[in-house]
């Protein structure tokens, strides 16, 4: 447990850290959400119908952008020989480095949201659905980006190949996120809000175990 | 811990880079590989650490218990030096020590292995190149495993650091460890045996 913690502690410590690369994602989501509203124009029932979609689609791609790093980092200066050899199961680490990816890049993101949700002229009751969907959902991002960016530790500009094998995934995520954040704005029948944050929350726990598990073998086989 | 290689093989990138190795390596011994570039030094330790695929042949470790594997006990020191540049240099070993379950106490000896215990405030990314081999080298002392796997330990080294490595390497042996070393220095080490991976290419062909 402290090997884990130490992982975590430290990999948050390097993103928070000048060049370390932190702040990338938050305002990569800052940039892309105050351009929307110019490129949409002043129709605002038009940008509060699709806000909920735009920060999702938005949260997906600062997700991504970040991720080719994840494994890369460590092994380019010998790091990750080091935390295979070690004594923690490879599988607790790929889960560490995920959980740090979440801290550094999903956790900012949903505590942005709310305020480029008032860009988007998102109501202000759709704001707690749409961070309850968004912390329920990233982990899930994070999760499944290991597997993608484990794959593709030992390949040069990766960025693109993790995002073609980890997109697909995806998917789930974004549809069940969008209808949990919209529920509170669209009128729908019967409780799809509800279903909707259930099965966002099967898909994150789903990614608990298929990301450490997935990533831990990936890399064993991406280092030989 | 001893160490049994039998007729150990390495491809890379479609290259037999060596075949048919066997050797042994008893507790206390230690074994350095020479041979020029490409002959396969660095891939024999990665392979022997569990690195890189095995094609062909087997590594078995002496007198290990049922459930030990090769990653329980060696420590591995490549030729790059795992260290993190917007770390301080006493951040850096303290995370290993955390990592790989030592007590943060040994963290202050460790950098004094190497002379580093003046600069542990400094960024990592600041210090120069053989200071951050020394740090990198400061986790031999840090880490206590019986199988140490090094990878040119002495590039970039001064003379009074690679004295230093000298020391640490002969109180590993004098301790019942064994080390293998590919390095073309001499660090004045008795009792050391030598393995020359291109004879072995050569008396092939």
């Amino acid at each position: 447990m402290n090997a884990f913690l130490s992982l975590v502690r430290r990999d948050v410590r390097l993103a928070t850290r000048v060049g370390g690369g932190g702040g990338m994602a938050v305002f990569f989501f800052l940039i892309v959400l105050s351009i929307v509203p110019f490129g949409i124009g002043p129709d605002l029932n038009l940008l509060t119908r699709i806000a909920p979609g735009m920060l999702w689609v938005a949260l997906l791609l600062s997700a991504l952008l970040t991720l080719d790093r994840l494994f890369q980092a460590d092994q380019e200066d010998g790091t990750l020989d080091l935390l295979i050899l070690a004594p923690q199961p490879l599988e607790l680490t790929v889960l560490a480095k995920a959980v740090s990816h979440w801290l550094t890049t999903g956790l900012p993101l949903v505590i942005a949201a709310p305020a480029l949700g008032l860009m988007l002229n998102l109501p202000l009751e759709g704001m707690l659905p749409l961070m309850g969907a968004m912390l329920v959902g990233s982990p899930a991002l994070s999760l499944l980006g290991a597997v993608g960016a484990a794959l593709s530790v030992g390949v040069r500009r990766g960025g693109l190949l993790i995002s073609l094998l980890v997109l697909p995934f995806y998917v789930p995520v974004l549809i069940f996120g969008v209808s949990a954040s919209r529920a509170a704005l669209v009128a729908v029948p019967g409780d799809l809000g509800g279903q909707s944050l259930l099965l966002l929350g099967a898909v994150s726990l789903a990614s608990l175990v298929v990301g450490p598990v997935g990533g831990a073998a990936a890399l064993r086989v991406a280092i030989k | 811990m001893g160490l049994t290689v039998t007729k150990l093989s390495c491809v890379r990138g479609e290259r037999q880079v060596f075949r048919d190795l066997s050797f042994r390596v008893v507790p206390g011994e230690m074994l350095t590989l020479v041979g020029p570039n490409g002959s396969g030094k660095s891939s024999l330790l990665r392979q022997l650490a569990g690195l890189l695929e095995v094609t062909d042949g087997e590594i078995n470790l002496d007198g290990a218990s049922e459930d030990q594997t090769i990653a329980d006990v060696v420590l591995y020191a490549g030729h790059l030096d795992a260290i993190k540049a917007p770390l301080s240099v006493s951040e850096n070993l303290s995370f290993w020590a955390e990592f790989y379950g030592v007590s943060g106490i040994q963290v202050a000896n460790a950098l004094e292995a190497f002379s580093l215990g003046h600069l542990g405030h400094l960024p990592a990314g600041v210090l120069s190149a053989g200071q951050k081999r020394r740090l990198g080298l400061s986790r031999l002392a840090l880490i206590d495993r019986p199988l140490w796997l090094l990878d040119e330990p002495t590039v970039s080294l001064d003379t009074a650091s690679i004295a230093a490595l000298g020391d640490l390497m002969r109180a590993h042996l004098n301790t019942g460890g064994s080390i293998i070393a590919a390095t073309h220095v001499d660090l004045g080490l008795e009792g050391t045996r030598t393995l020359d991976l291109n004879s072995i290419r050569g008396a092939q062909a």
